[in-house]
């Protein structure tokens, strides 16, 4: 699979020779499995298979939920309290699948800033890249959908402003709102259509995850180096990888069972920790809550689509060039998707031909500060639409452009990268030797 | 939009606006609760007591529509014996489908609805409401004291006060002083719109005043006590199941913790020998 060369199956019974002839899915397993991952990979390369639990707890508490949940106006509220009073561990189930949605939203996010940092988005790893974005995408749609289910106070209100976004795009707006709703308002029909996509959706992430893994196992893992595997002989590349199987499942389940620890802390001492209590109360359309606040994970985008009001120039030129058409809403709309498109499009917007940030003196400066922006923004979004939040959003948004269409490309033509090392070997060897005494070999070496 | 459909709701409530998001407004007194803390559970006397209070004084106007009867008899909970189960059940008319007639009330139903249409329902009421929620408090904060749900509720039924003088006589509502989400009096705001005292007006009439009820036990019946018994009731009807949660966490989390140290191990002794190869070239 991999272009690095190694070992691959080789049926050696009977029966393994008639199976492999037929259908070489042994061979498909034993090659994923045992597919040469670079030796140096730190504790920011566990990610993946935090992510990989996560979709499975979502999907499999999720079919169970599904079981007792009733996807109407009138029930659904009750439903939820029916899982959560009377139905077997329902509470349980609940809990672990409204937090799992967070810890899958943490993974992501590290999973991201960590590719961000290394340059693990760079030429040959572009369509990995594009197809994680994807997936980020959709898991933000599933679980914007899946927050309406329960059908409290901010399921509805959130589902009403967040529709209301689509009807912010000029001429076919309304049309779309309407049509994703079923009707001209948040109802019955848009209950039972997000409960049809959000359980639809986790299995589209599923297929996608697939391809992403095919993508990065065709081109080979990035490492903290950037630098490439060797691939002149066997031998050669044997130096600088080992395979997957034991040495990176085993540390990245130890890593899995730790993080893990904290889960459960937070489902079984304080499992509303993450949400908003308003949700707490059945949805009322006439009763609009003081705060319409999002999910915590959805609030950097949040903050960057309420940063663009009329009072902003930019808003304002783009107002005048239009001629109107594109106004302070859409303004907003089209801020949020594009702080997501510059991220997707960041292969074709860093120049460096320096893979990774570790030998990026003024790129490690400005990153830092990414993703500083990113958790202001994060907090910014929880904050009431008012001074002095509105302008350091303001702020914080315009770096968040900044960083990718002005400083990603200057830094490659200005910035004078440090020295790399020749091969990953060299970089595990200095690793290994740096940390000493055996005791802390396994144990948390930096995540950079 | 989102400002204004915020601003509508605001003017709507006659807000000041910054409450929930500025951490709740109002002062909420942290009261001590047997289940607050990772390994709280509840007092099953309390929740007896909270019952008492909620069954004379409360579902008057407010309903549990959400809690099951029965429920009443569960371990961790009030832990009623069955026949008291089945006489408190026995106190509401139910209307029966079946027979397409009112009976009474068997431990299957669940408590009656809101009598009064403008009293909300109390089943979830402790966990929509954060005393303490907002995002300057750190997790750690949420995991000793929990969200302040009921802290919230015992707070309020404690903060009713006279009204301000500067308030005309005939403005609608009580004063209370934790309740942050009712109407507010122009006379009593300065000239910046500021509100000069904490608080605001709230629909709902003083419930509790001190001595409203009789103990069997004899327990006190001020106005403090009763407050956080019925307030701890309320925790109970909104998360029934957390001391099995609360188990089930502690469960998870040491079995997990002991799973990494197994899973620490095994990585160490599998990555041993391909570490050693390069500590003996140096």
């Amino acid at each position: 699979m991999s272009g690095i060369p190694h070992d691959h199956y080789e049926p050696k019974t009977g029966g393994e020779k008639w199976l492999h002839s037929r259908l070489p899915v042994v061979g498909l397993l034993y090659d994923t499995l045992m597919i040469p991952t670079p030796k140096n990979l730190n504790w920011m390369w566990i990610w993946g298979i935090v992510l990989v639990f996560c979709l499975v707890l979502q999907i499999v508490t999720g079919i169970v939920l599904v079981m007792h949940y009733t996807p109407h106006v009138d029930m659904a509220f009750a439903s939820v309290e029916h899982i959560m009073r009377d139905v077997n561990g329902g509470y349980m189930l609940r809990y672990l699948h409204a937090n799992g949605a967070s810890l899958f939203f943490v993974a992501v996010y590290a999973h991201i800033f960590r590719g961000l940092y290394y340059g693990s988005y760079k030429a040959p790893r572009e369509i990995t890249w594009i197809i994680g974005m994807l997936i980020y995408l959709l898991m933000m749609a599933t679980g914007f959908m899946g927050y309406v289910l329960p059908w409290g106070q901010m399921s509805f209100w959130g589902a009403t402003v967040i529709t209301g976004l689509f009807g912010a795009i000029p001429f076919i707006g309304e049309g779309l709102q309407t049509f994703l709703l079923g009707g001209p308002a948040v109802d019955n029909a848009t209950l039972n259509r997000f409960f049809s996509l959000h359980y639809l959706l986790p299995f589209l992430i599923a297929g996608l995850v697939i391809v992403h893994v095919w993508a990065f196992h065709s081109t080979g893992n990035n490492n903290p180096t950037g630098v490439d595997v060797r691939k002149g002989s066997k031998e050669e590349a044997e130096k600088d990888t080992l395979p997957f199987w034991p040495y990176f499942v085993i540390k990245d389940l130890f890593a899995l069972a730790v993080i893990l620890v904290v889960f459960f802390a937070v489902v079984g001492f304080m499992p509303n920790y993450l949400g908003h209590p308003d949700n707490y109360l059945e949805a009322n359309p006439l009763s609009t809550p003081a705060h319409i606040v999002p999910e915590w994970y959805f609030l950097p985008f949040y903050a960057i689509l309420r940063a663009f009001t009329s009072e902003v120039w930019v808003v304002q030129i783009a107002s005048f060039v239009t001629g109107g058409i594109i106004d302070a809403k859409f303004f907003g709309v089209l801020a949020m998707f594009g702080a997501i498109a510059v991220m997707a499009l960041v292969p074709w917007l860093d120049t460096s031909s320096v893979r990774s940030g570790r030998y990026r003196p003024m790129f490690k400066m400005w990153f830092a500060l990414l993703v500083v922006d990113f958790l202001a923004l994060m907090w910014l979004g929880s904050m009431p639409a008012e001074e002095p939040y509105a302008s350091f959003s303001l702020i914080a948004s315009a770096y968040w452009f900044a960083y990718f269409l002005i400083i990603l490309p200057l830094l490659g033509v200005i910035e004078k990268p440090d020295a790399q090392p020749a091969t990953i070997e060299d970089d595990f060897a200095a690793k290994v030797a740096k940390t000493g005494s055996a005791k802390a070999d396994a144990a948390s070496q930096p995540a950079e | 939009m989102f400002k204004k459909i915020a601003l509508g709701a605001a003017v709507a409530f006659g807000l000041a606006g910054g409450a929930y998001a500025a951490g709740g407004g109002g002062h909420v007194e942290n009261f001590d609760f047997p289940f607050d803390g990772p390994f709280g559970t509840y007092d099953t006397n309390q929740l007896q007591r909270g019952l008492q209070i909620y069954t004379e004084v409360c579902s008057a106007c407010h309903g549990l529509k959400f809690v099951p009867l029965r429920t009443l008899a569960d371990e961790g909970g009030p832990h009623l014996p069955e026949d008291q189960v089945r006489a408190y059940s026995e106190q509401f008319e139910v209307f029966d489908p079946e027979l397409d007639d009112m009976r009474p009330g068997k431990p299957v139903d669940h408590f009656p609805v809101s009598a009064l249409e403008n009293a909300p329902d109390l089943s979830l009421m402790a966990k929509a409401r954060a005393g303490f929620h907002g995002p300057y408090n750190l997790g750690i904060n949420q995991l000793m004291n929990g969200i302040g749900g009921p802290e919230y509720i015992a707070t309020l039924l404690i903060s009713y006060e006279d009204a301000p003088s500067c308030a005309p006589a005939d403005f609608p509502g009580h004063y209370n002083t934790a309740f942050t989400a009712g109407g507010y009096p122009e006379e009593c705001k300065d000239e910046d719109g500021h509100h000069m005292y904490p608080g605001s007006w709230i629909a709902m009439a003083q419930p509790l005043s001190g001595e409203d009820v009789e103990f069997a036990d004899g327990h006190s019946n001020e106005l403090h006590h009763e407050a956080q018994d019925v307030a701890a009731f309320l925790m109970w009807t909104a998360e029934p199941k957390l001391s099995q949660r609360k188990q089930a966490g502690f469960v998870g989390v040491v079995f997990l913790t002991l799973l990494s140290v197994l899973l620490y191990l095994t990585n160490k002794r599998i990555w041993a020998p391909v570490k050693k190869k390069y500590k003996r070239k140096d």
